[in-house]
């Protein structure tokens, strides 16, 4: 037994949260291999405010979990003590329709939501990967997840306008609120969202909304070199288009740039058409129906669906590159044996790569090279998942450059004992 | 007014304990800081003399009121990191200044401070449009950026009202909105990347620039909109947007506030996302008038709504928002037939401010918001607090997002209407906070709204943003004493750092 936890028993736990929401971890609660010793599911905000105070004044390790889709984000734990479950603080708090914003407890699942609000024709204009598994909202602004979407409405930052969240301390604060334009006090939903649950647990988040588009269509060419998909790219960047995604597919089986459009029918109908007419320049051009618009492509997205050996990454460049991060990857892995593929929003500067085949040293070179080429450039590599022996060899943010003493001494001043998930973050946080 | 320093004071008086008290030789006096700025800045970049140093005690805000002990005015990025570095190793608090328009005292200067005006850091860097950026210096005019990418069919999307003067840096600051906001976002969506000279003068980048989701914390999207008060952006990546294949813009006249605002909830409900909805009541057609004669129509209110997007859509949803206006009782639609019309349309919306010296001496600017379901009843609410007040409140505001602009009008010659009106508008925020709403939703808290920020945040929320404000500026040398009603001790050592001999040395030289 880790001698931090020696002070603190289970019916410590069970005293807050009752004794049916605290158990003894099981080998499924781990992280990257490293074996949290309780499971805490509180109820409420005072709950976790009464957990985490707890944790600070005995230096338990604790990571918040919310539906668990993106626990293979981020270096293997330093330590690990207590997995804090958002699963039943799993409300919608209020929904005025005729206001367009909603706020939502964080355990609540993205899906479920997304179906909630589907009733009164709106949506949260976020399409994360992981929301079919059972994302939930807490999580999707911790690791903020973006999908396809962003192309049109942008990302976690762009949509959430308030936040409550626990520090490591037990102190509950908020910022923002519920209306959409809203400049009192910093903005502190935006420097949470992408903490991975560094800085405290998101307890509840508050989201601009859109109207729910009538009709899609998708418009997808076949492509049949790199420095085709770079120029088709652009083309749909630079055009009048409107699109909600420009989405790349790159592999074996799979050349493909597919434009996603959306909205009321004739406007769709239109839009598809001059989508069209525009990609018959670079390859063969087809229209997909209604019902394949969800599935916007054959590729599945790498790191999404955690499991195996499966080493996927993210890489992050200037949209105009597009044609050099396919090349960079493509020989990067040829000359180590090492296959990929790729998925991504072409349009937005963000590739989704797999790696598969080789062995561990030929992938670690690998994300080596590609990393020293896209930070050089402006960019970053991230490993977005990885088996957690990989994950010891090659951290997995990448250099921060400058930011790194300021992000340390933000760290420093909301979580000052480190108890949050230590070790998962950027520069050793 | 204010006690202008005398020349022998000694600087950086800021917060509590003995803070700056200097010891003997090592103390700055006002002489030899003036030698030393002009040694990094040359004589042309310091203003020291006091009818000069006037100019600069007021932003767009003019009922606060502060003589900086020095303006200084660089010229380059290297200029300000020296600068606030010569600041924070002697301890002098330092207010950084775009334009000058902002309108709730964030550049109001300090006491006994240095006042860095940003205006001279004026070039557009960079256009980029393969990436759809551009990569500007703080002091570049909001509408420059649009006008360096037109050529390319491109803009610059947040357009607040002073765009033809206030500058990208002070916008950045304050996180501006503007009219188009509600469906193209505010400063904050669409700044990507900054350079930033941290209180201490070391330089970050924040943000990715050109590359998206750059790995760490989301340090740029705290940043903009912390009215200054983290340090001092220097190179500023913008994103750019496409023009609209098309545009459609009408101006609608209803009998009352109420039912353009039903015309409003219709036009939202019906799953559309207006470019702009923007409302005018009968006092504020008054006076815009009289002041640039849009040729507005005599009524209880009217709304502009702008619509833009790909063709087909548009025209489509241009019907359904004229039927929507015709269903709520609308008396008269006019529909801009082209550009010149549309700019006569925005021509009277965005003069509405500063028409109201047309009908009144004197006026007081609010900002604040309501969720966009309780305008009907703050409205009503607004108009009553002026009656009982005995005063005029003229109204315009962004509808779509709930933002209002109540203007009080007052004369600041018959005594006591100053703070009657200023009293007035205290009670009109503090109604928009029991609807549910914000103090401020483009002007910012700066010095103006500190009082009331305790009304809508905890003094928990408030310390936990402070966190924020100690891990950026924990000596709170920049701009100090705005937003925050109580500032947070940092836990660090109180008042001057103890600069290392070896440096000391070298500053000393410059004297």
């Amino acid at each position: 037994m880790d001698t931090r936890t020696q002070n603190v028993s289970l019916e410590d736990l069970q005293n807050i949260v009752g004794e049916q929401h605290a158990r003894e971890a099981a080998a499924e609660d781990a992280i990257d291999g490293v074996e949290p010793r309780f499971v805490a599911e509180p109820g409420s905000v005072e709950e976790v405010s009464a957990l985490l105070k707890l944790a600070n004044d005995e230096g338990l390790a604790v990571a918040p979990r919310g539906g668990g889709t993106m626990s293979r984000l981020g270096n293997p734990p330093r330590n690990l003590d207590l997995v804090l479950s958002t699963a039943r603080l799993n409300e919608i708090v209020e929904h005025v329709p005729g206001d367009q914003v909603v706020r939502v407890q964080a355990g609540m699942k993205l899906r479920d939501l997304q179906e909630q609000l589907a009733g009164s024709n709106q949506m949260v204009g976020i399409d994360p990967p992981e929301t079919g598994a059972g994302a939930t909202i807490g999580g999707v602004v911790a690791a903020n997840s973006s999908g396809p979407r962003r192309y049109r409405y942008g990302t976690i930052r762009d949509l959430i306008i308030g936040v409550t969240v626990v520090l490591a301390d037990g102190t509950v604060a908020k910022s923002g609120g519920k209306v959409v334009k809203n400049v009192a006090g910093y903005d502190l939903q935006k420097l949470f969202t992408g903490s991975l649950g560094t800085l405290g647990l998101i307890a509840s988040a508050n989201f601009r909304l859109h109207p729910l588009p009538e009709a899609a269509r998708t418009v997808a060419v076949e492509l049949a070199d790199t420095a085709a998909v770079g120029q088709a790219a652009q083309a749909v960047m630079h055009s009048q288009l409107v699109p909600s995604s420009v989405e790349l597919h790159w592999g074996e089986d799979a050349k493909l740039l597919t434009v996603l459009l959306e909205g009321i029918p004739p406007a769709v109908e239109a839009q598809a058409e001059t989508a069209s007419f525009l990609l018959r320049g670079f390859g063969d051009v087809r229209e997909r129906s209604d019902e394949e618009a969800e599935n916007l492509g054959p590729l599945p997205v790498p790191g999404s669906f955690t499991g195996g050996d499966e080493v996927a990454l993210k890489i992050s460049a200037p949209p105009s590159e597009l044609t050099g991060v396919l090349d960079s990857t493509w020989g990067a892995c040829s000359r180590r044996g090492v296959t990929p593929r790729a998925t991504g929003q072409a349009g937005i500067g963000v590739t989704y790569v797999s790696l598969s085949g080789g062995d561990e040293e030929a992938k670690v070179q690998v994300v080596e090279e590609l990393r020293e080429v896209w930070t050089r450039r402006g960019g970053s590599v991230i490993v977005r998942a990885a088996p957690a022996a990989f994950k010891r060899r090659v951290e997995v943010w990448g250099p921060l450059g400058s930011r790194l003493e300021l992000t340390r001494r933000v760290n420093e001043k909301f979580d000052p004992r480190g108890i949050l998930n230590p070790g998962r973050f950027v520069g050793g946080i | 007014m204010r006690r202008h320093g005398a020349s022998h004071s000694r600087l950086g008086k800021v917060w509590g304990d003995g803070g700056l008290e200097w010891e003997g030789a090592s103390s700055v006096e006002r002489g030899q800081l003036i030698r030393t700025m002009e040694g990094i800045l040359g004589p042309e970049g310091v203003i020291s003399e006091r009818e000069q140093l006037r100019s600069y005690e007021c932003d767009g805000l003019m009922n606060y009121r502060v003589i900086p002990e020095l303006v200084v005015l660089p010229e380059t990025a290297e200029h300000v990191q020296e600068v606030v570095k010569l600041c924070h190793d002697e301890g002098i608090p330092f207010v950084a200044r775009g334009s000058g328009t902002g309108l709730s005292g964030g550049a109001l200067p300090v006491e006994s401070g240095v006042l860095i005006v940003l205006s001279r850091l004026r070039r557009i860097l960079e256009v980029d449009i393969p990436n759809q950026r551009v990569v500007v210096e703080p002091g570049v005019i909001n509408i420059w950026v649009s006008q360096a990418v037109a050529d390319e069919g491109y803009y610059y999307a947040p357009d607040p009202a002073s765009q033809i003067v206030s500058s990208i840096g002070g916008n950045l600051a304050e996180n501006s909105g503007g009219v188009h906001c509600l469906k193209y976002g505010f400063t904050s969506n669409h700044v990507m990347g900054a350079e930033v000279v941290l209180p201490d003068g070391s330089v970050v980048n924040i943000g990715g620039g050109k590359a998206p989701d750059a790995p760490g914390y989301e340090l740029l999207g705290a940043f903009v909109g912390s009215e200054g008060t983290l340090g001092i952006a220097t190179k500023i990546t913008l994103r750019v947007v496409r023009k609209p294949e098309a545009v459609r813009t009408l101006l609608a006249a209803f009998k009352d506030t109420e039912e353009a605002g039903d015309a409003v909830s219709g036009i939202i409900g019906s799953g559309i996302v207006p470019a702009a909805i923007e409302m005018m009541d009968s006092l504020c057609i008054e006076a815009v008038e009289t002041a640039v004669h849009p040729g507005f129509p005599q009524a209880g209110a009217v709304l502009i709504v702008e619509l833009d997007g790909p063709h087909a859509e548009v025209e489509s949803q241009f019907e359904q928002t004229i039927r929507t206006c015709e269903e709520a009782g609308a008396s008269e639609i006019r529909i801009a037939e082209d550009d010149a019309e549309r700019a006569l349309f925005w021509k009277g919306r965005k003069a509405a401010f500063a028409a109201m010296g047309r009908i009144s001496n004197d006026y007081y600017v609010q900002d604040s918001v309501v969720p966009r379901t309780e305008l009907g009843a703050v409205l009503k609410r607004i108009s009553e607090i002026g009656n009982e007040a005995g005063m005029r409140v003229a109204n315009v505001f962004h509808a779509g997002d709930g933002n209002l602009h109540p203007l009080v009008l007052y004369d600041n010659d018959v005594p006591g209407e100053a703070e009657k009106a200023e009293d007035v508008a205290g009670r009109i925020v503090l109604t928009c906070l029991e609807h549910g709403g914000s103090l401020t939703g483009e002007h910012g808290i700066g010095k103006d709204k500190m009082k009331y920020m305790p009304k809508m945040l905890t003094a928990d929320d408030l310390n936990v943003m402070q966190l924020l404000r100690c891990a950026f500026d924990p000596h709170h040398l920049c701009n100090p004493g705005k937003i925050f009603p109580t500032p947070r001790l940092c836990g660090e050592r109180p008042g001057p750092f103890r600069m290392h001999p070896v440096q000391k040395a070298g500053l000393a030289e410059n004297f």
